[in-house]
């Protein structure tokens, strides 16, 4: 067996190498199937102060419930214009925008199937290895029954993973690293 | 309390990742990184199970990586200052397997300790001659190589006197979603590297030299550049989903 090669932080440096050529914040092309979505927010230290040098990456399925990868042999057929990776840097208010479209179902252990969600890793100088949450939506019908949701017991914790709707189609989903309103995060 | 793979491996349809061992991966809160504490959760992480969504992950813009991304000493129209070296190393899993076209990204300050972007404001000169990013994609072995300068050494705020040792900044991405992986490739014998907080907050001793790149004359060219070698082990597949 061979060890693992540690994490270390990204540091403050990362844009010109990362995000300023290589962000993708678009990750629906007119083809794709499904509902647009905006998803945006912001990302709050402990101390609800904008954390203005994050990296965000998300990684989705597409509308009907297919990862973009050699590992997913669910029988349903993949929309090719979809990737589901995305990633940006949050902006000096701690604002990161993406837009794409709202996930199908995923398969989930045994015979369970997943609400429809994206994972997000989050980078940052400060952080010594990412931060791992998952963004669902409000008042989806599965939410109820989803293995990973079901797994934080407190409500008022749970509620940190939903992402809420607002009037012009965006999602909303702030990521408090810490404080009264900590986002849950999970270790994978 | 469980870890997530005992947790769930009997009722997992795909096999998911092996737990990280102890200590092989900073933890937190770790106050000697001054900017640590008011970033990082209070409340425990939340193990949850390796599903399709987290054994999955992005091929991410592989296509578009040049071969010329991997020389950072020709990117402009002079050479950089700067000892000229190669980093090269393979990418492989805990069970040694390779890690095939995988993207790394790279990025580092020049010779005098200086990073291109805006916020640096340590009073070192820029090079007109060096940006210090580059990428590269791992072939069928997991093989990489990068052609760069050996980036100086540089203050920073976190205490008093506090300087960071030379390092590059490494990103790669692996096969799923959780083999996602940033970390720091240090030089061998940096009289910095045991004051440094980031380096020693990898609890494991062993994993934190693990770090550290080894100088590696069969890849040093002659007449030409010095060769390191830096060898990145992202985490390795359980065998099959009822695996204990
Ligand atoms: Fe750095």
């Amino acid at each position: 067996m061979a060890g693992l090669t540690p994490s270390q932080t990204v540091g403050p440096f990362f844009h010109y190498a990362l995000t300023d050529d290589h962000t993708v914040s678009e990750l629906a092309s007119p083809q794709t199937r499904g509902q647009r979505i905006t998803l945006r927010g912001r990302v709050l230290d402990g101390e609800g102060r904008a954390v203005p040098d994050a990296m965000i990456e998300i990684w989705q399925a597409d509308a009907e419930g297919r990862y973009d990868h050699p590992d997913d042999h669910q029988d349903r057929p993949r929309d090719p214009t979809f990737h589901g990776f995305g990633r940006c840097a949050s902006d000096e208010r701690g604002c990161y925008t993406f837009r794409t479209i709202k996930p199908g179902p995923v398969a989930g252990p045994g015979n369970t199937l997943q609400a429809p969600h994206i994972l997000v890793n989050l980078f940052a100088r400060g952080l010594l290895k990412q931060l791992v949450t998952r963004v669902y939506f409000a008042h989806e019908p599965l939410n109820d029954s989803d293995p990973v949701l079901g797994l934080v017991e407190d409500d008022g914790r749970r509620a940190t993973l939903i992402a809420n709707a607002e009037g012009d189609g965006s999602y909303v989903f702030d990521i408090h690293l810490g404080g009264a309103s900590e986002t849950v995060f999970f270790e994978t | 309390m469980a870890k997530p793979h005992e947790l769930w491996s009997a009722m997992s349809d795909v096999p998911g990742y092996r737990p990280i061992p102890e200590g092989a991966m900073p933890t937190h809160p770790f106050p000697d990184y001054r900017s640590n504490p008011v970033r990082v959760p209070r409340r425990p992480l939340v193990p949850i199970p390796h599903t399709l969504s987290e054994v999955t992950g992005p091929v991410y813009g592989h296509e578009a990586v040049r071969t010329a991304e991997a020389d950072l000493t020709t990117q402009h129209a002079g050479a950089p200052l700067g000892e000229r070296i190669i980093v090269w190393g393979r990418v492989i899993d805990e069970d040694e397997r390779a890690v095939p076209n995988t993207l790394l990204e790279i990025w580092q300050a020049n010779a005098a300790g200086r990073y291109i972007h805006q916020l640096d404001q340590h009073p070192a000169p820029l090079d007109p001659n060096f940006t210090g990013a580059g990428r590269a994609v791992s072939d069928s072995q997991g093989n990489y190589r990068f052609v760069t300068i050996r980036p100086g050494a540089y203050p920073w705020k976190n205490h008093d006197n506090a300087w960071r040792p030379a390092h590059i900044h490494i990103s790669l991405f692996g096969p799923s979603f959780v083999t996602r992986l940033v970390t720091q490739m240090y030089f061998p014998g940096d009289p910095l590297l045991p004051l440094d907080p980031i380096y020693n907050s990898v609890p494991d001793p062993r994993a934190r030299e693990r770090l550290v790149a080894s100088f590696d004359l069969e890849a040093t060219v002659p007449e030409w550049a010095l060769g390191y070698r830096f060898d990145i082990v992202l985490r390795g597949r359980r065998a099959t989903p009822m695996e204990a």
